[in-house]
């Protein structure tokens, strides 16, 4: 198979290594050669973070580059516009319908940029989701990223069956449910 | 055949360690170094690993190991080896005894730390071999090579690695752990004793030992060529050998394993069959330039970069002339990475911020306090220099110069080298006052233990160093414990103080907010009784955003309830709404 690119994009501390954990796992269970790249360190505080997932029968690089991504899971509106340039002809940008400030916009030296969904509509297959909302009715805010995956799911060739294997085998045992209900939620989203 | 699993750079590094039947490793945490030490920690019952106080204790912990007959390691960042620099070069002289390995992770495009500098140039100057993987399984294979050339060619070896590298992941195939037999210690003056009568002797026979690894580099399987179109020659290594393969899949490649010494023979034999030779090497042209000094015709820093990380669409642009059709990135507000909501060191940067102080800064997660709009931070330039930074601006100019300057440095810093620049303050007779911002904990790498937290590597409990005592212990009167979120009595301190012709100490005694993994309180904002007068928002805390009619909102999935906005507020506008665990 062709190597599939996806790309996981949020601020720090959003569980963007939880998630391409999960799609890394993924990609093994398919029985594929596979490359993850991650950021630790200081970018991990608050800043902007990319995860770059590659698969198929043989990878070399292990990043994705501009104008090759299959799939981009972004979990903050902002984030989204900054990398969607990555993204291929008919590729799919799935979008957590969220907002935070970074510091410049906080503090008044830059603004926010209005309507970047409707934007990026224009140019991008965007698939918007009120991830944040829809895990608060879940009573755990926190599991909005498998909220999201579930949307991306849609867009990927793994059964969910495969998904919920992996779910289980990657996140802490205690929130094994509340994620797969998470993911369901996500999965069932038109 | 093992079975294959999913490991990043650093994990597979760890298991190459454990394999390879190393017994010892010491290390101080660095990003992009740190989670092999973590990961070693799985395999306790087989090797013993701890985190030193800083790389030139870790790297000399290990030439005693090696010398004890085991095979020994050290872990660092680039900068680590500055300060393992001293023994760095003398046990190049001395060589070993088990096999010696440090491994020393490089940064291009610095996504954590202070500068670019390039290992490979280090190991040159010291005379040290270099191995370099280029994914996870390598990481691995390669590890347990470096062990075996080490003892083979009694030099101690660096293990060089990137960010890239070190944080991907990639398959790996387990193998078992092979311990070879320890090497007998045996008494050896002439070898180990470094005075200027026998390291003479060593550096001939030094000189002697890497020309024959030099040698041995022309057949070495990890120097490997893969033969295609000869249009186009390629050396390179590391991660940009991926780059490459990526980027023209039909080109020659002579991919080096082994990055120092280089293998001259095998070079010049690759070298005449290709039309155009191009060296591929992110960071400083080290290959290039030997290269090139052989007579050798190559293009490399003409058209690539000797700054940052890079790409196949790099190679694609520069090599191959390729015309991408890549979008121009929208123009996005950019999100720098920011001190974390609840942060012990956020209110120590408000009063700072307020009093008008400068700060001479050190290197952690405080660094972020040069950031706007706490803006505090006047310099930073490397572990435990903030102190003596100070104290030379005041041997410069005087004790009244200094008396809206503070040095901040953090616990682990403290330990690593600040310890030194306070003697050194107290010795001299310094009158300035030193912040130590102590959250018991690594914090920036991850959180790890030191010699103050009273746990060990492996989270067991030990002897914890009493940061105050040690400051005590020199002679220091003025030594203060301060809880950070105090605000009142932070302010009063510090100006107190700053005021004295004595020198201080303020440790401000608060744990890193995300050490603590219970629930934390919740604050809300009350728009009716919000004046919109932003005082709340000075600090810079990344849960409170502005509302479009300027009062204030708390995001609740980022407060984690340190009070410290309800202190500042004058109208009672911010209030507890649930306690925390």
């Amino acid at each position: 198979m062709a190597v599939k690119n996806i790309m996981i994009v949020g601020v720090g501390g959003q569980g963007t290594l939880l998630t391409s954990r999960i799609l890394g796992g993924l990609a093994i269970a398919g029985g594929y050669d596979v490359k993850l790249s991650e950021v630790h360190g200081m970018a991990q505080r608050g800043g902007s973070v990319v995860t770059f997932v590659r698969y198929g029968d043989k990878v070399a690089e292990p990043i994705v580059e501009e104008g090759q991504a299959d799939v981009i899971i972004a979990f903050e509106r902002l984030e989204a516009l900054r990398y969607a340039h990555f993204l291929k002809k008919d590729g799919a940008l799935i979008v957590n319908d969220w907002r935070i400030d970074p510091m410049p916009v906080v503090i008044g030296n830059a603004e926010y940029p209005e309507n970047i969904l409707e934007d990026l509509g224009k140019e991008y297959k965007v698939y918007k989701v009120d991830a944040t909302e829809e895990s608060r009715k879940l009573g755990n805010p926190k599991v909005f990223n498998l909220i999201v995956l579930g949307v991306a799911a849609q867009h990927m060739d793994f059964t969910k069956e495969q998904w919920y294997d992996v779910i289980e085998k990657t996140v802490p045992p205690k929130t094994i449910e509340i994620n797969k209900k998470a993911f369901d939620v996500g999965y069932g989203l038109k | 055949m093992g079975e294959k699993v999913i490991m990043l750079g650093n994990e597979a590094i760890a298991r190459g360690a454990y394999e390879a039947g190393v017994k010892v490793s010491s290390a101080y945490p660095g990003t992009p170094s740190t989670e092999i030490s973590e990961y070693l920690v799985q395999y306790r019952d087989d090797v013993y690993e701890e985190w030193a106080p800083n790389e030139k204790v870790a790297t000399e912990v290990a030439v005693g190991a090696s010398l004890a007959g085991v095979r020994s390691m050290a872990c660092m960042k680039h900068v680590g080896l500055n300060v393992a620099a001293d023994p760095l070069y003398s046990v190049s002289y001395m060589g070993v005894n088990g096999g010696l390995v440090i491994v020393v992770a490089d940064d291009p495009g610095l996504y954590s730390s202070q500068n670019e500098q390039d290992t490979r140039m280090v190991a040159r100057a010291a005379q040290i071999p270099v191995i370099e993987p280029s994914d996870s399984a390598e990481a691995k294979d390669y590890f347990k090579i470096a062990f075996e050339l080490s003892e083979k060619f009694d030099r101690p070896f660096i293990f060089r690695t990137t960010t890239r590298l070190a944080h991907s992941q990639g398959l790996v195939e387990l193998q078992d752990r092979v311990v070879p037999e320890d090497k007998v210690y045996e008494k050896n003056i002439q070898k180990n004793v470094m005075m200027p009568g026998n390291a003479k002797i060593r550096h001939i026979e030094i000189e002697k030992r890497n020309l024959e690894l030099a040698e041995a580099a022309n057949t070495l399987p990890i120097n490997r060529v893969e033969m295609n179109d000869t249009k186009i020659g390629v050396i390179t290594s590391g991660i940009p050998y991926q780059y490459v393969k990526e980027a023209m899949p039909e080109a020659s490649v002579l991919k080096l394993g082994m990055v120092n010494p280089l293998p001259r023979k095998l070079i010049e034999d690759f070298a005449s069959k290709v039309d155009t030779l191009y060296i591929v090497e992110e960071l400083d042209p080290v290959i290039e330039e030997q290269v090139k000094s052989w007579g050798i015709n190559a293009i490399g820093k003409e058209i690539l970069t000797v700054q940052g990380e890079y790409s196949a669409n790099m190679l694609r642009k520069a090599i191959l002339k390729q015309d991408l059709d890549i979008k121009e990135p929208a123009a996005a507000p950019g999100r720098p990475p920011i001190l974390c909501p609840g942060c012990p060191h956020r209110s120590v940067f408000y009063t700072l911020n307020k009093l008008k102080m400068h700060a001479a800064g050190d290197i952690g997660c405080y660094t972020l306090g040069a950031v706007a709009p706490l803006s505090v931070i006047d310099t930073t330039m490397c572990m435990g220099s903030s102190i003596s930074t100070l104290h030379g601006m005041e041997k410069a100019k005087g004790k009244d110069y200094i008396k809206n300057w503070v040095a901040v440095i953090g616990d682990s810093t403290f330990m690593h080298t600040g310890v030194n620049s306070l003697m050194n303050m107290v010795y001299n007779k310094a009158t300035g006052t030193v912040i130590i911002l102590d959250n018991s904990t690594t914090g920036m790498t991850g959180h790890q233990d030191h010699a103050a937290t009273g746990k060990t590597l492996q989270g067991d409990p030990t002897y914890a160093i009493s940061i105050p005592g040690i400051c005590k212990a020199m002679g220091i009167k003025n030594v203060y414990e301060i809880n950070a979120f105090d605000l009142p009595l932070l302010e009063k301190t510090i100006k107190e103080e700053v005021a004295k012709d004595e020198i201080s100490v303020i440790i401000t005694k608060t744990p890193c907010v995300l050490l603590d993994k219970r629930k934390k309180p919740l604050y809300v904002a009350h728009e009716d009784k919000c004046k919109k007068c932003g005082m709340c928002m000075k600090p810079g805390c990344p849960a409170m955003t502005k509302n479009a009619d300027g009062t204030i909102h708390i995001d609740d999935t980022m407060c984690t309830g340190c009070g410290l906005c309800k202190d500042l507020c004058k109208f009672d506008a911010i209030e507890l709404v649930r306690e925390g665990e």
